[in-house]
């Protein structure tokens, strides 16, 4: 069993930060998952310094990885494209500040897909992340990196972000911990925008507790980000495991077609532990649920299509030669975005142009309406939502890279959550043919104690976050 | 008389004027006083458009807008709403301009103007907030520099863009429109005009219910006249050939005083005009009885007061109060002297020097002006005096007294006056002969020799009368 932050903090007691820091360091060497973008030089640096002022904080000395699309001033940030190679950010997000303050030490950053678009880690420049329970899957996305690597040891702790589902589908194939928070509880400042109306970041570990803390640190408000809202924090202080009377609804129609049957079976067998722990469970409908795919890539690629508008090679990262500026934007755009970007920008941009916009754009929004009512009636009865995070365990490398469609697909119950808005973790709930299966626990808006306490005790009453990867070394 | 508007001219006007009053930019925390600065000083990761950043709107820039639209009589919108206008441009960081869409943040105004025939209205459609780009220069002109630089410090400044509808109907109607909107604008202590690029203009004209083109990079409200001319001029001699004029964004080439065509209707952009996801909406109906109360005085305001108050007529009122400063500076100067002098000469004399010497206000200190006009009441220097020291003051400098000591121009009455007047009718039998002969000129020419006698320090009206008096006394 990997190490949760408890046990770090007292092996940086009995010995040093550095020490510590260095043995995670020496793991990401040896590894060959192709979880990081790249190492912070300073890592070292960083935790010497902590140990020198024998700093406090909730994380001092705590290595943690940090997704490739959250700002860290100094540190290349490149959202795994091509077209930012060589961009520094001289300013820290509002996420990296408050960790540096809790005493993290950012080791390095986090593969992804490019610019977060992807299910798979495949679209990233570097190349795909592995699975470290089995190479020739995926690690899942778009936060690949960020759940791959805490997963294989390699730090115990990680950020990413989720935009239609990309903290909670890696953490379900990798068999991590990860929670998407209700859109508003942390500030987006700092983080490279895809889709600015839907994505939050989100913490991913090895335990419940662990996500709890990073919360408790990265969630405070903050004035930059104009759509943050002021909450209550204190998420580890809510992690009691009585789970008697806890109501939840099992929606119907996330156990729909295409959901695979030893998923549907591992997650019923989790509903049944939660009723074993005291929990009633009830079936509840949502009806929007199936229009919500459509409505999610529309929104996501028109906003998507005005967010990377910036990346035009005047400014910063990297161009390509042209006789004037419009060739230079124009070739550059070609030559340095992937595949799947492109594809995404192409489609945001039709959805947006005049004579268009009504009939996808705002229809799209209306959508969303409707799949956000669904979850206001669904929280009039029910406490939790339980539902599969994803429709199947992770696939394999390339299965779905010349089917986008089918890649879309598997985004089916992670997406109508950040259309509504909701928080929503994943929790490992078994393995299938050896590969992880996650748990999908939604709650009610700013009610992250509910889904966060729900989680831990249905940790502390089974073991499979007690099951190390092949890719622990 | 009303105005019968041959040629069927509609104008219409789009304002940007730039809220340089306000202490930092439209969506962060830089600076807004970088018009003296390096290129590229003032600047942030959020008006550099860097990934990740988000904006934040200045709460102080809505409610000038609001002061604004006040001003211009409009409706308020309920609550805020920003909209992105995409497209690619190297000024532009973020490859879009936020501003906004269907929810102006006021709407539905008017403006009264002084009309080809007595007061006019001009009625406001809009005015919505934007963020102005960065700026592109080039190492002289654009055709022979090696490259363009980007100077992002005025990226993110905060306009308005205020929107007529088209109900100007001459040039000069859209001239005082300009002239009128600058003068409430810089009432409301929301903008300095003198700053560059501080309002830029696109003029909409047509003719006769024909298509109308649009006239772009005004940067001069004698220079929107100009085009104005020009483009008039252009779509007659369109019409007068029997071709039709097309609806097209036109380009103002200032040195030549022509439009150039820039790019025609199926060439207009796409900006895919959505919702800013960034910005939530403030909600600002409520602010509007407060921000009403503090509205400072406007222009029609201050000059009735000008009139009630002073007791002066109105066309001084008016052109006392057509720029704040010089009605600012007339207030201090009657505030020390008599208010109906301080009309005339403030009005009348110095603004007439200024605008001859192409000056403003600033170059004049009410000091000054008190010290003058007491001299001329206490009768210690003559009309004629006063005004040399004013030319004398713009043109070379010094204060009044100086210049009255320097150039002896202390009136002189009395025994002087009386001996020259006397010398002077002696001197001159024959001009005084023409006089008893029914010639009234050389009563003049008498009158002038005394001044001259007098180096201008006498009075001449008195002179005149002296003059008159010693005639009808020893010579009839």
């Amino acid at each position: 069993m990997l190490d949760g932050l408890s046990d770090i903090k007292y092996k940086i007691g009995s010995s040093s930060a550095e020490e510590v820091v260095a043995s995670y360091l020496e793991r990401i060497e040896k590894s060959d998952i192709n979880a990081f973008t790249c190492i912070a030089e300073d890592a070292t640096d960083q935790a010497k310094k902590i140990d020198s002022l024998n700093m406090e904080g909730p994380l001092a000395g705590v290595p943690i990885a940090i997704k490739d699309n959250i700002s860290t001033k100094g540190l290349s940030t490149t959202c795994s494209s091509a077209i930012l190679d060589g961009y520094v950010p001289p300013y820290d997000a509002h996420v990296i500040e408050r960790l540096r303050e809790a005493g993290a030490v950012i080791i390095g950053k986090s593969n992804m897909d490019e610019f977060g678009m992807g299910t798979s880690t495949e679209t990233s420049t570097y190349g795909p992340t592995l699975n470290p329970w089995d190479a020739e899957r995926v690690a899942g996305g778009s936060s690949g990196g960020s759940a791959a690597a805490v997963v294989a040891g390699q730090v115990p702790v990680s950020l990413g972000s989720d935009t239609g589902g990309s903290v909670r589908c890696p953490a379900a194939f990798c068999g991590a911990v990860g929670l998407k928070p209700t859109y508003g509880a942390v500030s987006r400042y700092g983080l490279v925008s895809y889709a600015n109306s839907l994505e939050q970041i989100g913490p991913l570990a090895n335990r419940v507790e662990d996500v709890a803390t990073l919360m408790d640190v990265i969630s405070t408000y903050d004035n930059r980000d104009s759509t943050c809202v002021k909450h209550n924090a204190g998420y580890t202080d809510a992690l009691q495991d009585d789970m008697e009377g806890l109501k939840i609804g099992v929606p119907a129609e996330y156990f729909g077609e295409g959901i695979d049957d030893n998923v549907q079976k591992l997650v019923w067998d989790a509903v049944g532990k939660f009723e074993d722990m005291g929990a009633e469970y009830t079936k509840v409908s949502m009806p929007n649920t199936p229009y919500a795919l459509a409505a999610y890539y529309t929104i996501a690629m028109s906003e998507a299509s005005s967010n990377l508008a910036r990346f035009d090679g005047t400014r910063y990262g990297t161009r390509s030669e042209g006789e004037n500026w419009h060739m230079m934007a124009s070739k550059t755009r070609q030559e340095k975005f992937g595949a799947e970007v492109k594809r995404r920008i192409l489609l945001g941009t039709y959805a947006l142009s005049a004579g268009y916009h009504d009939r996808y754009y705002l229809k799209a929004l209306k959508v969303r309406t409707l799949v956000k009512q669904d979850f206001e009636r669904a929280f009039e009865d029910v406490d939790v939502l339980m539902a599969p995070t994803m429709p199947t365990p992770a696939f394999r490398i390339g299965e779905k890279m010349d089917d986008p469609l089918s890649l879309y697909l598997t985004d089916v119950n992670t997406v109508p959550i950040n259309l509504a808005g909701v928080p929503s973790i994943s929790v490992p709930c078994g393995f299938s043919e050896g590969l992880p299966v996650g748990l999908q626990v939604i709650g009610n808006y700013f009610d992250e104690a509910t889904i966060l306490k729900a989680a831990n005790a249905f940790e502390k009453n089974t073991d499979h976050h007690t099951k190390l990867a092949g890719a622990v070394v | 008389m009303v105005y019968e508007n041959p040629d069927g001219v509609m104008i219409g006007l789009e304002i940007h004027v730039q809220l340089n009053k306000l202490a930092t930019k439209l969506f962060c925390g830089c600076s807004t006083d970088y018009h003296t600065s390096e290129p590229n000083t003032h600047v942030c990761p959020v008006c550099m458009g860097l990934p990740g950043c988000l904006p934040v709107l200045n709460k102080r820039a809505v409610e000038y807008a609001i002061r604004i639209g006040l001003a211009l009589n409009c409706e308020i919108v309920e609550q805020t709403q920003f909209h992105r206008k995409n497209y690619y441009y190297p000024d532009l960081p973020k490859g879009f301009q936020t501003t906004q869409y269907d929810y102006p943040i006021v709407s539905d105004g008017k403006v009264v103007i002084e009309g080809e025939d007595g007061e006019h209205v001009v009625r406001i459609r809009r005015a919505h907030m934007e963020e102005d780009p960065g700026r592109l220069m080039h190492m002289g002109s654009i055709e022979k520099s090696r490259g363009t630089l980007i100077d992002y410090n005025r990226s993110g400044m905060a306009l308005i863009e205020i929107v007529s509808e088209p109900d100007m109907r001459s040039p000069r109607e859209a001239r005082r429109f300009l002239d009128k909107l600058r003068n409430i604008l810089e009432y409301l202590d929301v903008f300095d005009s003198t700053l560059e690029g501080s309002m830029r203009v696109d003029a909409n004209i047509s003719i006769g219910g024909g298509d109308r083109t649009e006239v772009k990079n005004i940067s001069s409200h004698k220079g929107a006249e100009r085009a104005l001319l020009y483009e008039i001029m252009r779509q007659k001699n369109i019409k007068r050939r029997g071709e039709k004029v097309v609806m097209e964004t036109r380009h103002f080439d200032e040195a030549r005083g022509v439009t150039i065509s820039m790019r025609t209707k199926e060439e207009e952009h796409d900006y895919r005009y959505f919702p800013e996801p960034d910005l939530v909406p403030m909600r600002v109906g409520s602010w509007v009885e407060g921000i009403l109360e503090t509205l400072p005085e406007l222009p029609d305001a201050r000059r009735s007061r000008f009139i009630s108050d002073y007791g002066m007529v109105d066309t001084h009122a008016k052109a006392l109060t057509s720029d704040i400063r010089v009605a600012d500076f007339y207030e201090e100067v009657a505030s020390q002297v008599d208010p109906a002098s301080a009309a005339v000469w403030v009005s009348d004399v110095l603004k007439g020097e200024l605008n001859y010497r192409d000056l403003t206000i600033a170059s004049f200190t009410v000091e000054d002006m008190v010290k003058i006009i007491e001299l001329v009441v206490s009768g210690k220097i003559t009309e004629k005096g006063a005004v040399e020291i004013i030319r004398n003051i713009l043109d070379e400098g010094g204060s009044p007294m100086d210049i009255v000591k320097e150039k002896g121009l202390l009136k002189v009455e009395g025994d002087v006056v009386d001996q020259a007047v006397e010398e002077v009718l002696r001197e001159n039998p024959q001009a005084l002969e023409d006089y008893f002969a029914g010639k009234e000129k050389s009563l003049n020419f008498l009158v002038g020799q005394v001044m001259k006698k007098t180096r201008g320090r006498a009075d001449a009206r008195s002179v005149r009368e002296m003059m008159l008096e010693e005639i009808d006394k020893n010579y009839r």
